[in-house]
């Protein structure tokens, strides 16, 4: 044997799935929402999230290059956060929102932060929060649109959250199948529901942060929304806004989530309260992004205090 | 019922099929053969032949060293050419005596037991410790000082463990298969030593001929039960096993006995048979000679001693580049850098890759997936244990339960980002013992 033979510390082997299949996961899972946003909103909306996918990608590569670290583009992070921001935008914003949004995302949340697995926030949604507050109309104009679909429009460009909130009836069903107003990505329910479908089956996510999200946050809205037990509110309220893409796309985002099982059950409930909170007490009536990129900000606090009892009762009879 | 199993764990490809057909191979080693003195947990063996002494197969060549130690027995025929250091799996040297095999296979008189169910507890004690009966299965603890705990009343249960639920090792399968009868032969000897115990006889349901064939060959034992258990890795490690068998859990600083539990290896099992009722001392293991590098993949019967080169002889060769060389499984095996090592009492399987993934992955940075938490079994938070490691922070490495790593290799098999997350905290175990032992 000429060869010299390679030697290391077991395991010996290594399973499949590496970090960048989970992001193209995550992008595929997404596709139906975007799609959809597509579909509903026109090609403007195709446009915007071009641009921000782009912006996020080019973000990334360039101050990599200028920083002379390892080019990470390749792991399809950026694209998820470019992605996801894109669908949190209104069809409507001009092509500079994405722009500014996507460098904000990339560079100050992530990579000042020190990159991938090291922001404390979701850049996605916190490169949105910061184009709420700094350019609060061109974020929250959602017109209707004229775009490839029909939009059952209500007079005005309200989302159906916020007829909701000013005490109108909604229409369920087409909050659910989309055909409404809001941001390219939130509006359908049905396609949101498809790809965590997908992610779940996959096994990318699974249903603790979701499920006790949505579970608290409908029993926060029953107890304190003032309609009881309303049907037509509570799934207005469920089908509304950004609770879906938050609850199954944003709030399981791997990097601002605790990584521990009780400590993820925690924070799902965390969510729930503080977007019931925001929607039903806050001036806005959305209230997703804000209770997300807040309950980020406890995650260290959350893990420190759910440690798992090791096997065997954690270490006694020392 | 349902299958019995924990929490946690993983299913990696398991390779078995290569060799889990091939009958056991008896193998005569042709060339000389290396006998290490410390093939076991504690003191090392102390060599009592020397240059140019002819030996016979069963003969003691070295005693043992101390109550926790284990005297080596001859497998061959032949002259002792010296006492020398040699190459061990793990990397380190150890001295070998080593003996010339002259070919005839000449072997001393072996004095089996007619009844051993009149032996006293101590006669039996005594038979497997003269045997150099050790854990088969890969630690290594001396077997008469695990059937000895303090209190032996409170035994109530004696694990056989057929689980082997590390990838492409089928050593135990064919055991199984092959000589059942020495399984239950050596548990009914375990079970005269424990008047409170029943033996269980634990394999995973991927093996349902072996559960087929040993259930029917209890059916009229009071004292002994088959349990399948889930196929899952580390269904094996001892305390895995002993929480799905018996819903008790251990920690680190716990021996199995405080679960009323002794935990035997298949192989183990059988040399205990051998030991009592054959009157012959441990010389044999089987060895999985397996992996895609291998020409004929195969279950040899080895003398233990044998030099690994002759084992990848008998295997028919290399047929591919080899670019990795295992003693043992692919999850807790050693990587080995020369083929010149001797087989001893605890060489399960010599697996040899083509490709060894671990340098073709590269390590990127975590994403805090939790799959390592989700998949460790003695529910740690790997991740984390391995970033303390990283920072050299010994305390909270064990405020965090680091020490209660059972280093199964999961959080390493599992991670996304190929984060060496087992070596990182095997490492700072390790350190941390030091420390603990200079206090």
């Amino acid at each position: 044997m000429s060869e010299l033979l390679h030697v290391s510390s077991s395991p010996h082997i290594r399973s499949k799935i590496k970090t960048d299949n989970l992001m193209k996961m995550v992008v595929i899972a997404l596709l139906p929402a975007t799609l959809f946003g597509i579909y509903n909103f026109g090609w403007r909306a195709l446009l915007l999230i071009c641009i921000s996918v782009a912006t996020c990608v080019a973000t990334e590569g360039i101050y990599e290059t200028l920083m002379h670290k390892k080019l990470t583009i390749g792991d399809f992070s950026a694209v998820v956060t470019g992605l996801l921001l894109a669908l949190n935008l209104p069809s409507t914003a001009p092509w500079w929102i994405p722009v500014i949004g996507g460098v904000f995302a990339i560079l100050v949340v992530k990579q000042l932060f020190g990159g991938l697995g090291q922001n404390i926030m979701n850049p996605a949604l916190a490169a949105r929060c910061f184009l709420l507050l700094s350019f609060t109309g061109q974020m929250t104009n959602f017109a209707p649109t004229s775009g490839l679909g029909k939009i059952v429009d209500t007079a005005s460009g309200a989302t159906p959250l916020a007829a909701l909130k000013a005490g109108e009836q909604v229409d369920v069903l087409s909050m659910f199948l989309g055909n409404t107003t809001g941001t390219i990505g939130e509006t359908s329910a049905l396609a949101l529901l498809i790809g965590a479908a997908f992610l779940l089956a996959m096994k990318v996510i699974d249903f603790r942060i979701p499920l006790t999200y949505i579970g608290s946050f409908l029993v926060f809205i029953i107890l304190f929304g003032g309609h009881g037990l309303d049907a037509n509110y509570i799934l207005g309220q469920l089908f509304g806004g950004g609770l879906m893409l938050g609850a199954w796309f944003m709030a399981t985002d791997y990097v601002t989530t605790p990584i521990t099982k009780s400590g993820q059950l925690v924070y799902g409930v965390i969510l729930g309260i503080l977007t019931g909170l925001f929607r039903l007490f806050g001036a806005s009536a959305e209230g997703v992004s804000y209770a997300i990129i807040f309950s980020n900000l406890l995650i260290p606090v959350i893990e420190r205090v759910t440690v798992p009892v090791a096997f065997g009762k954690g270490g006694k009879k020392e | 019922m349902g299958l019995l199993t924990f929490k946690g764990g993983i299913h990696p490809y398991d390779g078995k099929e290569l060799s889990k057909n091939k009958p056991i191979q008896p193998l005569k080693p042709q060339k000389e053969l290396a006998f290490l003195v410390s093939q076991h947990i504690g003191a090392p063996a102390k060599p009592i032949v020397s240059k140019g002494d002819r030996v016979l197969i069963g003969q003691k060549i070295a005693e043992a060293g101390g109550f926790v130690s284990a005297p080596v027995y001859a497998s061959v025929s032949g002259t002792v050419k010296g006492i020398e250091p040699r190459l061990t799996a793990t990397g380190g040297t150890c001295d070998a005596i080593l003996v010339e095999n002259d070919g005839l296979y000449e072997s001393v008189a072996f004095e089996p037991t007619e009844h051993p169910e009149q032996l006293s507890k101590e006669e039996i004690r005594k038979k497997i410790q003269e045997a150099g009966v050790v854990g088969m299965g890969g630690a290594g603890f001396p077997t008469h000082v695990k059937l000895t705990p303090k209190e032996p009343e409170k035994i109530d249960h004696i694990l056989v463990n057929g689980a082997e639920c590390e990838p492409y090792l089928t050593s135990d399968y064919r055991r199984m298969l092959e000589e059942p009868e020495k399984v239950i032969g050596g548990l009914k000897v375990m079970l005269q030593l424990f008047d409170n115990a029943k033996g269980c006889i634990c394999i995973e349901d991927n093996k349902p001929d072996c559960i087929e064939k040993i259930s029917k060959m209890v059916e009229n034992e009071p004292r002994i039960e088959v349990k399948a258990m889930k196929t899952k890795y580390p269904q094996g490690a001892e305390r895995m096993l002993i929480y799905a068998v018996t819903g008790r859990s251990i920690n680190s600083s716990m021996l199995p006995a405080d679960a009323g539990c002794v935990v035997d290896n298949i192989d183990t099992v059988v040399a205990i048979y051998k030991a009592v009722v054959l009157g012959q001392p441990l010389m044999h293991r089987i060895v999985t000679v397996t992996g895609d590098a291998i020409a004929d993949p195969a279950n040899f019967y080895v003398p233990v001693g044998t030099d690994f080169q002759e084992l990848v002889e008998a295997a028919g060769g290399f047929k591919d580049h080899v670019e990795k060389v295992i003693s043992g499984g692919p999850m807790m095996g050693f990587a080995m850098f020369d083929m010149h090592v001797p087989v001893t009492k605890t060489t399960s399987a010599l697996l040899c890759l083509t490709k060894d993934e671990v340098c073709h992955s590269e390590t990127t940075a975590c994403i805090n997936c939790g799959r390592c938490v989700s998949e460790c079994p003695e529910h740690l938070l790997p991740t984390k244990l391995a970033t303390f490691a990283a920072h050299k922070d010994q305390e909270k490495f064990q405020k965090y339960n680091g020490m209660e790593c059972c280093e199964c290799g999961c959080c390493s098999y599992v991670c996304p980002a190929k984060r060496p997350l087992a070596q990182d905290i095997k490492s700072m175990r390790k350190i941390v013992l030091a420390n603990r032992k200079k206090k």
